[in-house]
């Protein structure tokens, strides 16, 4: 069984993010794999396993300057990177990332494309599922769990009260959410590996995608950055053992108690 | 260009249509003259849908098990050809995005999502929280329309107009190829005892803070003495210590209760902007530098395991 798995470099959530000029995230400091794409790695890899054989690749939209991210998942498991480098896709929205994703993803043929629900820096949330209308394919999102049998993919999906039991021929689109897996960590042997596997780069040439991707294929525009409203920060108290009666005073001032 | 022609999908939810539908119609009807609603499965909605502004409610029709994304965009790609609306407005629930995006991709319309505020400004205008809710970003369609825009929870008030029922017209989903063929075999309800976490007025919520799972129970029973919800940061629902339907935050749900407890919660970005809404906030966090505290209206430095059953004991007394 082939796996693909969509992943994203992202700066690290834990620094100072910002906007620059032209409103674009910040992306000039150190990149990470994205945690949230770490899950459907592992979940491909057991996969993968499980079926007895078959390919992990991983395909990214995004710079190549540092693909550090994506050796990691290559040190984790896959077999191979895909990543869409062009300087044109800076200000590609969603949907021109999804047309980007399709491109590189509809040669390789696989029988199942796993994704984050979202990433941790755009939160759009929407690529995974764009991009299965865009292969023709069915999707399944917020999978908590996911088994192949056969030909077809069965998923525990989360909902507002519960789970749902969700089927779906392959192939097929599935997004898994955090805690579906627990990651592996990269052995030595698996970062040595790593260096010579290979990673591809294409540009928007290379998928024939030119107007649909940048700032012009985007069809949005940020007009403007405001601070929001800010939330004054009201006492605070050091606990000296009437840190409980002080909530219960303040839960009595708003009436609650 | 203003705006005046607003189509809003309506989620059925347990015989009803969801709040988010609700609060959508609301500010549709401020925003256009002409608010369509679209749904499934329903036109016992169409007093529903009327009665909170909507003039027609187009009706997929039975999804036959099948996940609503695939089909019901599909309807509304052909309700699109026939008629273009100034954007549509879709709830921010796990079908409603995967609606938004299905439409998104069949129609090549771009999509605006995690929307918290609308206006018309000569064209719609949308609001995003962005880097915890400490900055927005306001955004516009500049293309050709409809803009597909994916609003959160609660970002607006549910009002009813009180007007007649909507006219209740048939969308036909058309061909779905392979793309509508996930279905659903079996639902699970997770039993949860006292109020919804959405709707609860008091929401006691735990993080990191509490060290292990197994002092969760804590957070569930001061939310219990209190007549509330427990609630819980992303942290520890990724650790397994709690199921994923307690989580507050962007990815989780949103909360707007009339006091939030944050429980060893940090603050991170990502909870922050399910919850900062609130109309008050208690932190109790060992760390005084933890970010929560800078917007909580009271904060206690100190250990959240001897600070919450302080509490906890304090309720019980009072109650007794």
């Amino acid at each position: 069984m082939n796996v693909v798995v969509c992943v994203k470099q992202i700066p690290d959530p834990a620094a100072p993010q910002s906007l620059d000029a032209a409103y674009n995230l910040n992306r000039s400091g150190k990149l990470i794999l994205d945690e949230a794409d770490t899950y459907g790695v592992e979940m491909a890899l057991q996969l993968v396993e499980r079926a007895g054989g078959g390919e992990v690749t991983v395909v990214s939209m995004g710079s190549a300057a540092d693909v550090s991210g994506l050796r990691n998942a290559l040190a984790m498991g896959a077999s191979k990177a895909i990543v869409v480098s062009d300087d044109a896709l800076r200000g590609t929205d969603a949907l021109g990332t999804a047309k980007v994703l399709a491109a590189a993803i509809a040669p390789v043929a696989p029988d199942l494309v796993l994704a984050a629900t979202e990433s941790s820096d755009g939160y759009t949330g929407t690529v995974p599922v764009q991009l299965a209308e865009l292969l023709d394919m069915p999707s399944i999102t917020f999978a908590k769990s996911v088994a192949v049998e056969g030909s077809n993919v069965t998923v525990q999906r989360q909902t507002e009260a519960g789970y749902d039991e969700v089927s779906a021929p392959l192939p097929a689109v599935v997004t898994v959410t955090a805690g579906v897996v627990e990651p592996r960590y990269a052995s030595f042997k698996g970062i040595m590996a790593a260096k010579s596997k290979p990673l591809e780069v294409l540009s928007v040439a290379d998928l024939g995608l030119a107007a649909q991707v940048g700032p012009a294929g985007a069809r949005q525009a940020i007009t403007s950055v405001v601070a929001a409203e800010a939330r004054q920060a009201g006492a605070k108290y050091v606990d000296d053992g009437e840190g409980a009666a002080k909530i219960v005073a303040f839960l009595e001032s708003i009436k609650v108690l | 260009m203003t705006t005046s022609n607003i189509w809003v999908v309506v989620e059925p939810v347990n015989g009803s249509l969801s709040a988010t539908s609700l609060e959508l119609l609301s500010q549709a009807r401020t925003l256009a003259g002409s608010v369509s609603a679209i749904t499934w499965g329903g036109a016992a909605h169409a007093a529903q849908a009327g009665e909170y502004g909507a003039s027609t409610l187009y009706d997929v029709g039975d999804l036959a098990g099948a996940l609503p994304g695939a089909s019901v965009a599909r309807a509304i790609a052909g309700l699109v050809a026939a008629g273009i609306p100034d954007a549509i407005l879709i709830p921010a629930s796990y079908d409603g995005r995967d609606i938004a995006a299905r439409l998104s991709a069949l129609v090549d319309r771009p999509v605006l999502t995690n929307v918290s505020g609308l206006a018309d400004e000569d064209g719609l205008v949308t609001e995003h929280q962005v880097f915890g809710g400490t900055q927005v970003v306001r955004a516009r369609f500049t293309g050709e329309g409809p803009g597909l825009v994916v609003v959160r929870a609660k970002s607006f008030i549910a009002e009813p107009s009180g007007g007649p029922a909507a006219s209740v017209v048939a969308a036909p989903v058309g061909e779905t190829g392979r793309t509508a063929t996930a279905r659903v075999t079996a639902s699970h309800v997770e039993e949860r005892v006292g109020p919804k976490l959405e709707e609860a007025p008091v929401v006691v919520s735990g993080g990191r803070g509490l060290g292990e799972a197994g002092q969760y129970a804590l957070v569930e029973e001061a939310a219990r003495l209190l007549n509330g919800a427990a609630g819980a940061s992303r942290a520890i629902v990724d650790a397994g210590w709690v199921a994923y339907s307690h989580q507050v935050g962007q990815t989780g749900k949103t909360v707007k209760p009339t006091v939030y407890i944050a429980c060893g919660i940090s603050g991170a970005t990502q909870h922050m902007v399910g919850m900062k809404g609130s109309k008050n906030i208690v932190a109790i966090n060992k760390d005084p530098d933890a970010p929560i505290f800078q917007i909580a209206d009271l904060g206690i430095v100190g250990d959240v395991r001897t600070v919450l059953p302080s509490l906890i004991e304090a309720l019980k007394a009072r109650a007794s």
